[in-house]
């Protein structure tokens, strides 16, 4: 559905409306996962392997099940196969079958009449677990001997003698690098890694679960895609989805990591066998060793770059491991990794690794943090180096409409010159710096998605609106799709309310991810807006006797198209929403689609940074993002977006990773050692909205969510080198290592 | 006919070509082409691919038409975050 | 194992309960009392999720066995608003976009009205250093910090 050129001087879109759900938020009203309670409702748990591998031999439940205030205790065996071959390895992250993958991998659960009775009897389930050799690093799992996590997983296309820990071999690019590389006047080659992190979302997995003797289901949880998670849940417990309805409660916070079950089937499979409804909730040393964090990666960068700044050949060699199953994540990090340049050669390959590490989940733009940290780090040393500037050469090479993208398609209008620009012309990149401190910059890129949408309108008998949808809320969209809707109807605001509807009331909606929502439902809102404005339209032609074509939709009214059409008084919605039952019945508008033309969103982060050489700690001076949002809906929350994913950059970036011991066991599964940032490491973040249309989009709208976390890895790392005259290229940049780093 | 860029990793199911032609005027038309042309490409296809038609991912659209001078890529299915 | 008889005081209404000893101020006040308001973060006092005022006091309310609150009073974010008159801090939290999923909110909420009754006159980086123990996933501070100050500054006009 293209821009619309008729537009136009917005009226709501563009505005800082307050949002639907605040009042609930401030006041502690708001239910998230772990708030709703049921009439005979049951605790569950789950007990986990404390082995990073390990073959499960026996497993013995009976002295749990005898325990008083025990109704339901359940393995894999209570579980189908999966319809679907590909959503097995869903299935078994959820609940271990022949083999626990990793530390913390579920393998029973039980459900009892309060949560010491539940506690007691993980105790008192036995399981005669055969340890296994473990691996948890990416270089020790490609080793000849390194143990096989999973047997029959390696990539089909492999070629010969590859491991079979390996599960994907991809490549992306064209040219001809070795022409490429023989032009340039440098060439540099290097070895960065990154560690796994979390998406760190304060509130931890929570379900209700309820299923009854006739086989139908009710879930109550905190997801980021609840219609996914019904066709999963569905699937593992052989129900049809129509029999299960599950309702999205607030989350707090996803970011990627709540797109996929961990323990929602569980909790199904618990309170079908007790018959009782089950609330099963993650303790936070749960989410960190048993959800799903990032991949860790392994990349090697080849830059070749002229004299005056233009880059003649750029090649990627990337590593990732997304723990014990299959993970795809590389193909996104291969395709994104130099997707900010105009290159005639360029080439990135990619391989994923098993390891005895928890499953794998998206956080932010999957697969492009580590892989634009890797690029934007040697394309910065290049410009040390040769004494240009980095923004310069940046433009220099920056990829414009025309350009053939480095993972294949032609670009239409991006944003990436105009957020270049804007940098170079904002005052912080002029600032002066002071000794111990460095200024890095660097690009970010994010593909955004559309994918399957249903949106309602129904009008209320009074003309006020109510706006179904059915994409969970994680950052204000419900008033931004509120808005859109207001402005396409030619109605206040606040005569619109947007609600997110469970899976028994709405169609299919994909998950909320890709940013995809103020894109992908806005669109379909707006579609199912100009669908409601037809059928007023065409009521009002009935009673005014004339034809459709000559009713017009303007300012909220239904008017004649002009003079010819007749000499009629404009009828308002409200109007024809209280005539509505006796011309016809209830009106309501639909759209339901799979929307495609999302625009890729660019952004370019500056920051300033003081390292203190005696303690390797980094304050972070001055942060600005630059962005492009195409159409900024509601631009606190698009700031909000920004600022938001900067700060997890920044966590990445100088202290968060998992820490694995030589047992193969997270050493630090909590927030005291797993550091995300503070208030008080921080300044403020500043923000710049630039807005160059998507053509894609009936008011112009890029998705914002994801780019932000991109650039923060590099720019920091940028900014750390030209602080302290030495490179790191490991994350995080946590002071042992850049006190290890002054030292030489 | 129209022109379809494979990335690289497909290659090797068609011969290191990484730009072939099929017969074909919408998305299914082009997978199926892929399919019965390359049988090495079908195990990727089966398991999700998007097409980019000039410029724009489609993710799963099969009546999307494809005109014989369009840009088309083929892409892995996508997923964000 | 028997049960303890706790009285005490939330949001100003007295309230008897009883719970187990090894039991958390935070689950009783979730779990019994139906205020599921103040959040359960971590268990382990990281994020600050969790806070209330015990007697005036900021404490991490999974850090607080639910017995102490015997003879004390425990103040929430339920107890913030007046009626239907939201306190200045939750107006100016909405104002400023300073929530962006909202699961933190509550907490910061306590957290932020202890500040200002302790220091009405903050400067952002007492704001920034008061609030280093409630733990934002989403918005990165900013507009939280914005919040307060504003908020701050509101309630000094009286």
């Amino acid at each position: 559905m293209a821009l619309d050129d008729r537009k136009r001087a917005f009226k709501v879109v563009g505005t800082r409306v307050p949002r639907p759900d605040g009042i609930d938020k401030v006041t502690g009203r708001a239910l998230y996962g772990a708030d709703m309670s049921a009439p005979g409702m049951l605790h569950g748990a789950i007990l986990r392997s404390p082995h990073a591998h390990a073959r499960i031999r026996a497993i013995d439940t009976s002295r749990a099940e005898a325990l008083p205030g025990v109704k339901a205790v359940v393995t894999s065996a209570d579980f189908c196969r999966a319809k679907h071959s590909f959503n097995q390895d869903a299935l078994d992250h959820c609940m271990a079958r022949e083999k626990a993958l990793y530390d913390g991998h579920a393998v029973a659960a039980v459900a009892a009449t309060s949560k010491s009775a539940a506690r007691a009897a993980l105790e008192l389930i036995a399981v005669e677990y055969e340890v296994l050799p473990h691996v948890t690093e990416i270089e020790d799992a490609l080793k000849p001997d390194a143990p096989v996590v999973q047997e029959d997983r390696r990539a089909r296309n492999a070629p010969e003698g590859t491991h079979p820990n390996v599960t994907h071999v991809v490549s992306f690019g064209h040219g001809d690098l070795e022409a490429g590389f023989a032009r340039a006047d440098r060439v540099i080659e290097r070895s960065f890694r990154t560690a796994a992190t979390h998406q760190g979302y304060i509130e931890p997995h929570a379900c209700l679960a309820s299923v009854t003797p006739d086989g139908r289901g009710e879930l109550w949880c905190c997801t980021q895609g609840h219609y996914y998670v019904r066709e999963l849940c569905a699937d593992f417990l052989g129900m049809d989805t129509s029999q299960l309805r599950v309702t999205a409660s607030e989350i707090g916070g996803g970011f990627g990591g709540k797109t996929t079950v961990t323990i929602e089937p569980v909790a199904l499979a618990l309170s079908r066998k007790a018959g009782r409804p089950v609330k099963l909730v993650m303790s936070r040393d749960e989410v960190f060793r048993a959800s799903g964090p990032t991949v860790s990666s392994w990349s090697d960068i080849k830059i070749g770059m002229t004299r005056d700044g233009r880059i003649t050949a750029a090649q990627a060699m990337l590593r990732y491991q997304g723990g014990a199953f299959p993970c795809g994540t590389v193909e996104l990090g291969a395709m994104s990794a130099f997707a900010a340049y105009d290159l005639e050669a360029v080439r990135a390959d990619g391989i994923n690794v098993m390891t005895n590490r928890p499953r794998q989940a998206a956080y932010r733009a999957p697969g492009a943090p580590m892989a634009i940290y890797a690029v934007e780090s040697t394309v910065d040393e290049l410009c040390q180096e040769l004494g240009l500037d980095p923004l310069e050469v940046r433009l220099k090479n920056a990829a414009r409409k025309g350009t053939k993208s480095a993972y294949g398609p032609t670009f239409d209008d991006i944003g990436l010159v105009a957020t270049l620009e804007a940098a170079k012309a904002h005052p912080h990149y002029a600032a002066p710096l002071c000794p111990n401190q460095g200024r890095g910059l660097s690009c970010g890129f994010w593909f955004n998605f559309g994918g399957n949408t249903c949106v309602t309108l129904n009008l209320d008998a009074d003309g006020t609106v109510g706006v179904t949808e059915g994409n969970p809320d994680i950052g204000g969209s419900r008033a931004s799709i509120s808005m859109m809707a207001a402005e396409e109807l030619g109605i206040p605001y606040d005569k619109v309310r947007t609600i997110v509807a469970d899976t028994a009331s709405l169609g299919f909606n994909d998950v909320t991810d890709g940013s995809r929502v103020t894109f992908a439902v806005g669109l379909a809102t707006i579609e199912a807006a100009r669908d409601m404005i037809r059928k007023m339209c065409a009521r009002v032609a009935k009673i005014w006797d004339i034809d459709e074509e000559a009713v017009i939709w303007e300012d909220g009214c239904a008017r004649p198209a002009g003079p010819n059409a007749g000499d009629f008084e404009p009828m308002s919605i409200a109007e024809i929403a209280a005539i509505a039952n006796k011309t016809g019945g209830p009106i309501a508008g639909h759209h339901e689609v799979n929307a495609d033309g999302a625009g890729v969103s660019f952004g370019v982060h500056l920051v300033d940074v003081e390292v203190d050489p005696e303690t390797g700690h980094t304050k972070i001076l001055r942060y600005t993002v630059f962005q492009d949002a195409g159409k900024a809906v509601h631009p606190d929350y698009v700031e909000g977006q920004m600022q938001g994913g900067a700060v997890q950059g920044i966590g990445w970036a100088l202290n968060e990773e998992y820490i694995y011991g030589e047992d193969g066991r997270l050493q630090n599964p909590g927030f005291l050692d797993y550091r995300i940032p503070v208030a008080s490491d921080l300044p403020k973040i500043d923000t710049v909205i630039l807005e160059i249309p998507n053509p894609g989009h009936p008011y112009g709208v890029r998705g914002v969510g994801e780019t932000s976390i991109v650039p923060p890895l590099a720019a920091l790392s940028n900014a750390v080198a030209r602080a302290i005259g030495a490179r790191l290229h490991e994350l995080p940049m946590s002071p042992p290592r850049i006190l290890q780093a002054l030292k030489g | 006919m129209v022109q379809v860029r494979l990335w690289g990793s497909l290659r090797e199911a068609t011969g290191g070509r990484d730009v072939v032609e099929v017969n074909a005027s919408d998305f299914k038309g082009v997978l199926r082409e892929l399919e019965a042309n390359y049988p090495g490409l079908k195990d990727r296809i089966e398991r999700g691919v998007s097409l980019a038609i000039d410029g724009v991912i489609y993710r799963e659209a099969w009546f999307q038409p494809v005109r014989p001078d369009s840009e088309v890529v083929l892409m892995p299915l996508m997923v964000g975050g | 194992m028997s049960r303890i008889h706790v009285r005490t005081t939330i949001n100003g209404d007295a309230v008897e309960y009883l719970c187990e000893a090894g039991q958390s101020l935070l689950d009783v006040l979730r779990d019994d009392l139906g205020l599921t308001g103040t959040k359960e973060g971590c268990g382990t006092g990281d994020c600050g999720a969790c806070s209330v005022l015990l007697d005036g006091r900021l404490v991490c309310s999974c850090l607080v066995l639910a017995a102490e609150a015997d003879q004390r009073s425990v103040e929430t974010v339920e107890g913030l608003a007046d009626g239907d008159r939201l306190h200045p801090l939750q107006q100016k939290f909405l104002d400023h976009a300073a929530l962006q999923c909202g699961i933190c909110t509550p907490g910061f909420l306590v957290a932020a009205r202890a500040l200002l009754e302790k220091n009405p006159t903050p400067s952002e980086t007492d704001v920034r250093y008061w609030l280093a123990g409630n733990l934002c996933r989403c918005t990165g501070y900013d507009k939280i910090v914005a919040a307060v100050m504003d908020a701050a500054a509101q309630m000094r006009k009286g």
